[in-house]
């Protein structure tokens, strides 16, 4: 049960979660907070500072490069589909994902593809609906979108509100993972380990900006998929690359036997179901980070490019994490030198999300142990520094530029003042990572995920695709979703009762994006249409100009024009 | 100011140019399709998760393998699949007509 627990924790933790209706998660808590430290492992430690090296080479590289406020935001406009499509997939391959879903695979068979299923859907979504879109119209933030024709200063402020709430919790959510991971992987102090990734996304940020920004998750997103890729083959190979040998092996050690060939009690709750599900799938379309790369690519051909590219990518590496879930039931399982004598059954050493680790081991030998080791370390430092970014280009773009400043400010203060928010978000990160290491932080992907399709998402869409949008309605319905989103979330198990303590939740189910999402949807359109200002009428008439840009990107931000 | 006019007049152009209106219902109706289609496979996955634990859970050719696998695992290829024939229509297809509506507008 506890690996189960911990499975469901780990993947809860940076990627996001379905605690739907399962109690066993709900009592879950943050059980990376348990976790044992490791002896230092050195072959990872070797392998983690190379890494560092070249990134920090690229960055050097990068930072001789930046000169405008397009290179230091969006790179310069000049990274391809194919390479963008690489960073999409590394801002959404955490090592929480990869440790995560492998090891709920491993506790609980078929429920883990629910999790990789949900997460890869919102791609199209984004691809059909907004990334197009999106590049023609915006230039540094998605809200150079959502302000396009209306009025600068509260939209705005909620856009970098929003953005900057789901940035901060997303970055507790990292780092406390980040620290966790590294104690285990590689035998150092949480501290060390939290004050490591923090102080060298610093460095990437403010010194590489976007450039470095992009290239680092890309090497990461290639090192993820080799490694993964190489643990998948390994096991497929050891099975004849038969998939029926490999599940019927797992069939034969799993306890639960043939129950983990069919969905468990992952999913009972209908309203529970769906409103999961359309989280998971519209979130992805609400995420500052995620969005903020689609500015790096020079139009919008390669923008629809980088979406194909990153969805193939992310629906590759979910199933090889299947692939190594039930890898790690068949050969980390067996092995006794894996299993937690004390615990015994399915539980590993180390913790719940050790399946994915134990099997390079047993698969790699001790070299590749220490190569995926590296690897997660370099992941979590490539998600965080993109997050930071997007941060970042929200108190500056957004809340200094264009609200204190009103637009009249030069590039360079404003990449100044970014740079400053950069280091300052940095601090904010390792002063919560410390403060919530022994925190539940399981509520985080609700949250944010939350905020995302119910307060970002909205409002995003209602401005590519209503002419009756007003400020108004944009401002009122996106307050709407995000209070909304917010108050059910603390008003939801996860956080009143398992943070706060108190006896029975006010509301009853974990995801409040079935209710919130068309609430901020409905909003907006209601108050965008009762909204009679002359301000109004002139934001209606701006619509039309603003939708030949949109759809043919005439006079779009020609960020590579150098 | 003759830059302002200059958009302006490029703009009207367009707006009066059927190959702009074209563009605009032909992709609004394939973008909104695929979405509509993502959507329900999507929602149908749920449902059977949901509602069909038992189907799901069905011996595929008498192994093993369950039903379950190949859903699961085609859920993922259709959305691989859906973004992919977008792009081939919007980077063939639509970006053709949005190159001549632009040439058009000068």
């Amino acid at each position: 049960m506890k690996t189960l627990k911990s499975a469901f924790t780990a993947a809860l933790l940076a990627t996001g979660g379905l605690m739907a209706a399962t109690t066993a998660a709900m009592a879950a808590g943050a059980d990376m907070g348990n976790v044992e430290k490791q002896s230092t492992n050195w072959h990872a430690i070797v392998m983690f500072v190379i890494f560092v090296g070249i990134t920090l080479g690229i960055t050097y590289w990068a930072a001789r490069k930046n000169k405008t406020a397009a290179d230091f935001y969006a790179a310069g406009g000049g990274i391809t589909g194919f390479q963008n499509g690489l960073a999409i997939a590394g801002d959404y391959m955490s090592a929480a994902s990869f440790l995560g879903i492998s090891a709920l695979v491993y506790g609980s068979g078929f429920d883990g593809l629910i999790f990789s299923v949900g997460w890869l859907v919102g791609w199209p979504i984004i691809l059909f609906l907004i990334a197009e879109r999106l590049r023609n119209l915006g230039k540094f933030t998605f809200a150079d979108v959502a302000s396009y024709r209306l009025a600068q200063g509260p939209v705005r402020i909620f856009a970098a509100t929003s953005a900057l709430i789901v940035v901060i919790f997303y970055l507790i959510g990292q780092m406390v993972g980040a620290g966790q991971l590294i104690k285990l992987l590689f035998g150092l102090d949480y501290l060390v380990a939290v004050i490591v990734v923090g102080a060298l996304m610093m460095v990437y940020v403010t010194f590489g900006g976007m450039t470095a920004t992009t290239w680092v998750q890309i090497i990461k997103a290639c090192l993820l998929l080799g490694g993964a890729t190489f643990i998948a083959l390994g096991v497929m190979n050891h099975f004849g690359f038969s998939f029926e040998n490999l599940f019927t092996k797992a069939v034969e050690i799993h306890p639960k036997h043939g129950a983990i060939m069919a969905p468990g009690s992952l999913v009972t709750n209908p309203v529970d179901a769906i409103s999961l599900g359309l989280t998971l799938m519209f979130g992805t379309a609400g995420l500052p980070h995620i969005l903020m790369r689609f500015f790096t690519v020079p139009n919008a051909k390669e923008a629809r490019k980088s979406v194909f590219f990153a969805t193939g990518f992310i629906g590759y590496f979910y199933i090889l994490t299947f692939i190594i879930g039930f890898g790690a039931i068949t050969l980390v399982a067996t092995d006794p030198q894996y299993i937690d004598a004390a615990k015994g059954g399915l539980n590993l050493k180390g913790g719940g999300n050790m399946p994915a680790i134990w099997l390079a081991h047993a698969i790699g030998g001790d070299l590749f142990l220490g190569f995926i080791s590296a690897v997660a370390f370099a992941t979590i430092l490539a998600v965080v520094s993109g997050l930071t970014l997007a941060g970042a280009s929200a108190i500056s773009h957004d809340l200094y530029a264009n609200v204190f400043a009103r637009g009249r400010t030069t590039e360079a203060s404003e990449v100044r003042v970014s740079k400053i928010a950069s280091l300052f978000l940095g601090v904010i990160a390792v002063i919560l990572g410390v403060i919530f290491e022994k925190q539940n932080v399981a509520f985080i992907v609700a949250l944010t995920f939350s905020i995302a399709a119910s307060a970002t998402f909205p409002v995003l869409v209602m401005s590519m695709f209503s002419k009756s949008l007003t400020t108004r309605g944009a401002v009122i319905g996106g307050y709407i979703g995000l209070i909304g989103s917010v108050g059910c979330v603390v008003l939801s198990k996860v956080v009143w009762v398992q943070s706060f303590g108190f006896k029975a939740e006010i509301f009853p189910y974990v995801y409040p994006t079935l209710f919130t999402m068309p609430a901020a949807f409905l909003s907006c359109w209601i108050f965008s249409i009762l909204d009679n200002s002359p301000r109004a009428q002139a934001e209606r008439d701006a619509y039309p100009s603003q939708a030949i840009r949109s759809e043919t990107g005439l006079g779009a931000e020609g960020a590579a024009s150098h | 100011m003759s830059q302002v006019s200059n958009t302006q007049a490029v703009h009207e152009r367009i707006r009066n140019n059927p190959k702009f209106h074209e563009l605009v219902s032909k992709r609004t109706s394939f973008a909104w399709t695929l979405s509509a289609l993502m959507l329900a496979i999507y929602a149908g996955f749920i449902l059977l998760i949901a509602y069909g634990k038992d189907f799901l859970g069905t011996s595929l050719s008498g192994g093993t393998t369950t039903i379950g696998f190949p859903i699961g695992v085609g859920v993922i290829l259709s959305a691989i699949v859906l973004t992919g024939i977008y792009v081939r229509r919007a980077n063939g297809e639509f970006d053709e007509l949005n190159r001549q509506i632009i040439e058009e507008s000068r």
